[in-house]
């Protein structure tokens, strides 16, 4: 049996009888002795997480706005952020540089990048969900201040950031409701990985 | 004189030896600890009673292998010295880094691990928590998706080294709790299909992770080697992922969501994702393919003479055991079946060998892998003719080592320095 299929046995049996512990043998070549004790329903190991446990590091904001904290910002307070906190490593129209490139578009909404090395991707150009500008700079940016901006300024750079990108007007306003909702250029790019071993190369 | 260890100190002062060795020995002293070990070579060993036991080994003075480093204000990476290595296993201090924003300063015991979302219990874990319950060890490798794209080229630079290449790539014993275990003590959801994984780095880097792999063979470690994880490594925790690409493998990780769907992270978005020439860019592509390099001998390595070498190298699968390896020293034109050490582990790096007379005349080697799916490790042009020239992550290719008549070894198969 696989240590999979053990795995989900072991999952699916759980709630009515108990269950056996999966497989330690997990490499294989030679078979270690089996491990035969009965596990427990539960090892009584670990603390409830409280409500406010949870909130205090659920910071994660994803496409479908799940997560998405209180607050809102403009292109315009965006760019008071940006200027102050963000250009030094992006430049001063986010196509500068040193660091990543964060604004440039390619006629048509084309997507060159598998063709040759050297198209510069950008949030802009390559980014499928909004929302990621949101999630990465609350959780990482500015580099050497991480976690440092409020949530209205983070709204405020995401929108000064698309505005760049000439995905929302220059009135835009970015909130829970309104970032999720932004339809980013390259979103229908993306594809699931189809290499799954054997013989074909992919 | 610089910081000198306890070992050296007793030796040089315990009056055991003689005026001229304590001279030598002093003579090693004014040499940086970084380049010299502390136990100087004797001419005649067994005259002279040894160094005394010491709390912490040190490697030998002539045998101080180091990581090879990227630009540290561009490429927060470095590189593990394959050609320096000599079996699977890499020592710890020697395993390749890449942080997203530095290493962090974890506190052990105010460490926790929260596991929410989709599941009936929410809860924390601490580092003793996670110590108490069964534990598993796996040998396995972990490799950077990004691992040798100086090799994706028709024109790669050839004075290049395994490691300069294909140095993000490291072979540990880890020890942990299978994640499946901990699924099991909060009660995950029948309909939880991802694990939103985050780091507790000044990066909070995360990674969807689908709950399939978690409940196969996923794990969080807390041991490297029969040691605690390494800083570097993900201290005091990490998600260790058999066979997957290094980012998913979250270190120092502090959070686990159970959710329905993917969160679509900058990790798993902006970046390891592999744009296609059909003007698409696959996402998730998280397994690492079969792949290998030599290791012996490649650039900067001169083979002094002809006669017999032993051409060594890795071959590793993300998908499973590694079945064959190929060896040529004709360009491709004849292929034979490489030594493969046992045991062959899954998901782990596989030592192989081939003894080698050469004559003297050029020569281009060749390594090929085949993993137990029965993939065989493409050359550059089919890689290249299924993915596009531009893609990135995931560079597997078959490497060209090229021997020139006067010894020297080169990275590639053009003719030239």
């Amino acid at each position: 049996m696989t240590r999979r299929r053990q795995s989900l046995l072991a999952v699916m049996t759980l709630a009515s009888f108990g269950c056996t512990p999966p497989d330690m043998s997990n490499q294989g070549g030679v078979a270690a002795a089996s491990v035969a004790a009965e596990w427990p329903a539960s090892f009584s190991i670990g603390q409830n997480a409280s409500s406010a446990q949870i909130a205090a590091i659920n910071i994660d904001f994803g496409p479908d706005g799940e997560g998405a904290p209180l607050g809102s910002g403009s292109v315009a307070e965006g760019r008071a952020v940006y200027d102050t906190r963000c250009s030094v490593c992006h430049g001063a129209t986010g196509t500068e540089g040193p660091n990543d490139r964060l604004v440039g578009r390619i006629p048509d909404d084309a997507f060159p990048f598998g063709e040759a090395r050297g198209t510069r991707r950008t949030i802009g150009n390559y980014w499928p969900y909004a929302t990621t500008i949101f999630d990465y700079v609350n959780r990482a940016m500015p580099m050497t201040a991480p976690g440092s901006l409020t949530a209205n300024e983070v709204y405020a750079v995401a929108a000064y950031i698309l505005f760049l990108n000439e995905i929302v007007p220059e009135n835009a306003v970015m909130n829970a409701q309104t970032l999720p909702a932004v339809v980013m250029p390259a979103q229908n790019r993306f594809v699931r990985d189809n290499r799954e071993g054997g013989a074909e190369v992919r | 004189m610089g910081k000198i260890s306890r070992r050296t100190m007793l030796g040089a002062t315990g009056g055991l030896i003689a005026g001229g060795l304590l001279k030598t020995q002093a003579d090693a002293l004014t040499v940086a600890p970084e380049t010299a070990g502390p136990q100087v070579a004797q001419a005649d060993p067994t005259k002279i009673l040894g160094a005394p036991t010491s709390q912490l080994g040190e490697r030998a003075p002539g045998e101080q292998p180091r990581r090879v480093m990227g630009n540290p204000a561009v490429a927060a990476s470095s590189r593990t010295p394959l050609e320096q290595l000599r079996g699977i296993i890499t020592p710890a201090d020697l395993h390749f880094e890449r942080h997203h924003a530095g290493v962090p300063a974890i506190d052990p015991d105010r460490y926790e691990l929260l596991i929410h979302g989709m599941v009936d219990r929410p809860m924390t874990f601490s580092l003793a928590d996670l110590k108490r319950f069964p534990a598993e060890s796996r040998i396995g490798f972990v490799e950077c998706s990004g691992n040798g794209g100086a090799a994706y080229s028709r024109n790669a630079a050839q004075d290049r080294s395994p490691s300069q290449i294909d140095g993000l790539l490291s072979t540990s014993e880890w020890t942990g709790v299978a994640l499946s275990t901990l699924l099991r003590e909060v009660g995950l959801s029948s309909d939880a299909t991802w694990l939103l994984a985050e780091g507790g780095d000044a990066a909070v880097m995360s990674r969807s992770i689908p709950v399939e792999k978690a409940l196969d063979d996923a794990m969080i470690a807390y041991g490297q080697n029969g040691e605690a994880i390494r800083p570097a490594q993900g201290y005091p925790a990490r998600l260790h992922l058999p066979g997957w690409e290094g980012n998913a493998q979250v270190k120092w990780i502090r959070r686990l969501e159970a959710s329905d769907r993917p969160s679509m992270t900058r990790e798993e978005t902006s970046k390891y994702t592999d744009p296609l020439a059909d003007g698409t860019a696959r996402q998730f592509s998280l397994v690492m393919d079969a792949k290998s390099t030599i290791t012996f001998p490649t650039f900067p390595y001169q083979l002094p003479d002809t006669g017999w070498w032993e051409i060594r190298g890795l071959a590793w699968s993300g998908r499973g055991r590694i079945t064959r390896v190929d060896i040529t020293t004709d360009g491709g034109n004849t292929w034979v079946p490489a030594q493969l050490q046992d045991t062959v582990l899954s998901k782990c790096a596989t030592r192989f060998r081939h003894i080698w007379n050469w004559d003297g005349d050029p020569a281009l080697l060749m390594s090929r892998a085949t993993d137990e799916t029965g993939y065989v490790q493409p050359d550059l042009e089919t890689l290249m003719a299924a993915r596009g020239p531009g893609t990135s992550y995931h560079y597997n290719s078959i490497r060209p080592w090229r021997v020139e008549s006067d010894g020297r070894v080169f990275f590639g198969p053009r003719d030239g320095a």
